[in-house]
């Protein structure tokens, strides 16, 4: 299998030996464990457990939120006594949410039981993982099921394990591979199911030759299709895209994913992880630590519980009293110092380094960069390591986010070569954090724009639909007044004929008192007598028409009236009575406009009650008609045929009359009779819609 | 003499042939709207607090597009400053100390016990980040709070505080690693009478 190379990289002194010599040992049960709710990037795990709850060692006690998140388990059976704010291994140095479980010392397994992996489906698999709370143990734990179903999306077509594991001190992994080999290949066989890569690699350095025999060992007794390539030693051949260039050659483009180019890379710890959460039911509560440095007395490796205080580990590794002067989380490359030994171990934990003084003194004072050009040699990612320098130190962060800046893996390569001891990672580190807290800003910025013009638009909006709203309820009042004005003025029609009534009696009492007047001024023989008798007869002539007002509106009125009666005979308007009536009106009418002295009043008052005859006549015709229809008999052919039926009568009458001859008389008798028989059977028809 | 008058054709030639590329030019890629009033306001902070003198940012961004000072902005503070100084091609000047002072991120935060319900700061609030309905309590989504303080003037019974946002390790910056003073390596930090002689 062909090794390729990548650019750059160190060979700092390994310093692995120490912590190799023993057995992996088993750490005693901490009485108190802290799980910190967040142990990686994305959400925080949200806690399901509440503080008195007995829990069971593998219960799960915070579930994962988002798709980046992962669930977390009790590591022993206990009490949760508090979820609060504690120290957690971060570079910050700040407390976070931690859950605390008080152990009861049972140490009592919840139920749980192996699944056969093969025979469940993709998806459930891959939800059983994600509640197994299995995340990557390598460095940054990613939760693995997310990295599992890339394949959705993505075609994988090669699997790296890395076992490389190339940071000086650590050696968590190796030990491992050398005790669990079997269990890592049984892991890497559920990933292979997941995936379905055309090849696996498994890449490790050279460095490790026991735990290469104890893989090859345990390749022989599987049947697994993989390859274990043996890389050389330099650091930083663990890390992901170094590691994927040693195997296949391939560079990650910058910006992109390994899956972006068909690759996903697992660490032998992970797979191990995921062996025990599915061939055993056992979810993720445990990890190997190496506890290493010339301040403890006896250096090794520990299966420690996630949440167990740093403090219980480095006693168990007997720490030298008083000659630690650091306690570095991670290894000496990436690590970060501790600030107390309460601080828990976490999913990714996997070295402790109790330095002395001696070990790892402070970092000399920075001199000034020479442009000496050897961090260059030596960054595995091809960067300009000087030039981002400058670009962090004089905060020109667009530049040096130009210069790819996030291409940067803060391996610490060019930090160690620096004859400078310029703390370069430290300047990337703060370049990249104030870039992205920048990006940050802007985003909630361009949210809160967001926020604020859309609540913009709806204050408008609803200044708008309120003035319409307004405009509707005005005009609507309007109209309700106008129809209010209406129904008054119809309803009025009875007060009218009171005010008629009173207009009448006034006007003959008017006309009694002038006709007094009268009678007098002629007694006394008076002048202005004509005037007087004028006014008399005008008087009169207003009385008579009062009166006669008074008349047509009662009549008119009870005419009104009439066909509100419920009686459905009475429903039937009397056709003739009305036909008479108009035919009256028009007679009347004629007559009036014939008249010498036309008066105009009252020949449109004539007019308008024709129109109104007329009106009722031809309503209670097409009442008529609606009627007939309803009892199914089309009123106006029946008229026509009645009236068909009287032409022909006639006419056969007639032909009788002026015939001669008796047979022929006798044939128009018989025809006459049959007609008329007709007539009679069609008017009776008619007779209840007349 | 012909030789002139043949150059000035040829230059008379070619000016109306620029002349129409221009012309069309202006008008095929004729830019609408006022693009840098766009840019200002992607620059300012987007508190809509007001302290500015301008109902919002995007008022201040017009203003500043018209020729009004680039130091009104509190939230923004110094490095918003230099930013639309930098934008502008102007030259950056201090905060307006006027307008208010450069202040930590605040949040703000009902005190939900004495909230009585009265709507006043959910009306006030420019970015809809109060929660609440009348006669019951309120509450601030803190995500979505720019800090812009003016729902603290309207609340009668004054519950409302400002809270300087904490940093927890989400937030959490790396420090800027100590500077090295001197710019070349014989830049020692000791005075010439404390050379050996």
């Amino acid at each position: 299998m062909k090794v390729f190379s990548f650019h750059g990289g160190i060979h700092p002194p390994e310093n692995k030996k120490q912590s190799t010599r023993a057995e992996v040992r088993h750490l005693a049960t901490p009485k108190t464990l802290v799980i910190p709710t967040q142990q990686h990037l994305g959400l925080a795990a949200d806690p399901v457990v509440s503080v008195g709850e007995k829990v069971l060692k593998g219960q799960m006690i915070a579930e994962p939120v988002g798709r980046i998140s992962a669930s977390l388990h009790a590591p022993t059976s206990g009490t949760v006594t508090a979820i609060e704010e504690l120290p957690v291994p971060h570079a910050s140095g700040l407390t976070a949410e931690c859950i605390v479980i008080e152990s009861d010392g049972l140490d009592q397994w919840i139920d749980h039981q192996a699944i056969d992996y093969k025979s469940i489906e993709r998806n459930e698999l891959l939800h059983r993982i994600r509640q197994m709370g299995i995340a990557g143990m390598g460095g940054a734990g990613f939760p693995t099921d997310v990295k599992l179903n890339l394949s959705s999306d993505h075609i994988v077509t090669t699997l790296i394990i890395n076992a490389a594991e190339c940071e000086p001190y650590i050696t968590a992994d190796d030990m491992l591979m050398r005790e669990h080999a079997s269990e890592i290949l049984e892991g890497v066989k559920i990933i292979q199911h997941l995936l379905k890569p055309i090849k696996t690699l498994i890449g490790i350095e050279d460095n490790k030759p026991n735990a290469i025999r104890a893989l090859n060992e345990a390749l022989a007794n599987t049947d697994i299709d993989l390859d274990l390539v043996v890389v050389p030693t330099k650091y930083p051949s663990g890390g992901e895209r170094q590691l994927i260039q040693l195997l296949t050659g391939v560079e990650v483009p910058s910006g992109k994913i390994p899956a972006d180019i068909g690759i996903v890379m697992q660490n032998v710890g992970t797979a191990q992880a995921l062996h025990r959460a599915i061939n055993h039911g056992e979810p993720l509560i445990q990890r190997i630590v190496t506890v290493t440095g010339e301040a403890v007395e006896h250096p090794g490796n520990f299966w420690a519980l996630i949440g167990t205080p740093f403090s219980d580990l480095l006693s168990a590794a007997d720490l030298k009293p008083g000659a630690m002067h650091r306690l570095v989380m991670g290894g000496p490359m990436m690590g970060v110092a501790a600030e107390t030994d309460a601080i828990p171990v976490i999913k990714t934990t996997n070295c402790l380094i109790a330095a002395t003084e001696s070990e790892m003194p402070e970092a000399p004072a920075a001199q000034p960069c020479i442009r000496c050009g050897m961090c260059e040699q030596a960054c595995p990612a091809q960067l300009l390591p000087q030039q981002l320098y400058w670009f962090a130190k004089g905060k020109e962060f667009e530049k040096a986010k130009n210069h790819n800046l996030f291409d940067c893996i803060e391996c610490g390569a060019c930090a160690y070569v620096c004859p400078s001891s310029i703390p370069l990672v430290q300047f990337y580190r703060f370049a990249k954090s104030e870039i992205r807290a920048e990006a940050l800003e802007q985003r909630k910025a361009d949210h809160a724009r967001e926020r604020f013009e859309a609540r913009q638009a709806r204050l408008e909006r609803e200044a708008i639909e309120k003035a319409e709203r307004r405009k509707a309820r005005a005009a609507e009042a309007a109209k309700a007044q106008a129809e209010r004005k209406n129904q008054s003025s119809s309803e009025s029609g009875n007060s009218d004929t009171a005010a008629l009534k009173t207009a009448a009696a006034v006007a003959r009492t008017k006309l009694k008192k002038a006709e007094v007047a009268l009678k007098n001024a002629q007694d006394k023989g008076l002048d202005g007598v004509d005037t007087l008798q004028s006014t008399v007869e005008k008087l009169k002539q207003t009385a008579t028409e009062a009166e006669q007002a008074l008349k047509s509106s009662t009549t008119a009125s009870t005419s009104n009236a009439a066909p509100s009666k419920s009686d459905p005979k009475a429903d039937k308007p009397d056709l003739k009575a009305l036909k008479q009536q108009v035919s009256i009106m028009r007679t009347k009418l004629k007559k009036a406009e014939a008249a010498e002295d036309k008066d105009l009043n009252e020949i449109k008052t004539l007019k308008a009650r024709l129109e109104e005859a007329t009106q009722a006549h031809t309503d209670a015709d097409h009442a008529l008609i609606e009627l007939a229809n309803n009892a199914g008999i089309d009123l106006k052919q029946l008229r026509i045929d009645v009236a068909m039926a009287k032409v022909a009568v006639t006419k056969a009458e007639r032909m009788i009359s002026k015939s001669d001859d008796e047979k022929e008389q006798e044939t128009l008798k018989t025809e006459l009779t049959s007609a008329k028989s007709k007539l009679a059977q069609l008017e009776t028809q008619l007779k209840p819609y007349e | 003499m012909s030789s002139v008058a043949i150059a000035i054709l040829v230059l008379a030639i070619l000016a109306i042939i620029f002349g129409v590329i221009l012309g069309f030019a202006a008008v095929r890629f004729k830019v609408d709207g006022d693009p840098i009033v766009d840019q200002i306001d992607a620059l300012l902070p987007q508190t809509q607090c007001g302290q500015c003198g301008h109902p919002g940012c995007r008022p201040y961004a017009e203003g500043i597009a018209s020729g009004e000072a680039i130091n009104k902005c509190p939230p923004g503070g110094q490095t918003t400053i230099d930013q639309l100084a930098e934008l502008l091609n102007v030259d950056s000047i201090p905060l307006d100390a006027e307008h208010g002072i450069e202040d930590v991120r605040k949040v703000a935060y009902i005190r939900e016990d004495e909230c009585i319900g009265c709507t006043k700061c959910i009306q006030a609030c420019p970015v809809d980040a109060i929660l609440g309905a009348a006669k019951l309590m309120h509450t601030v989504i803190v995500d979505e709070c720019t800090g812009c303080d003016l729902c603290v003037e309207p609340c009668p019974v004054d519950c409302i505080d400002m809270l300087p946002v904490g940093t927890t390790t989400l937030n959490w910056k790396w420090p800027e690693p100590p500077q090295t003073n001197n710019l070349i390596a014989t830049d020692r930090q000791t005075r010439v009478e404390e050379y050996p002689s």
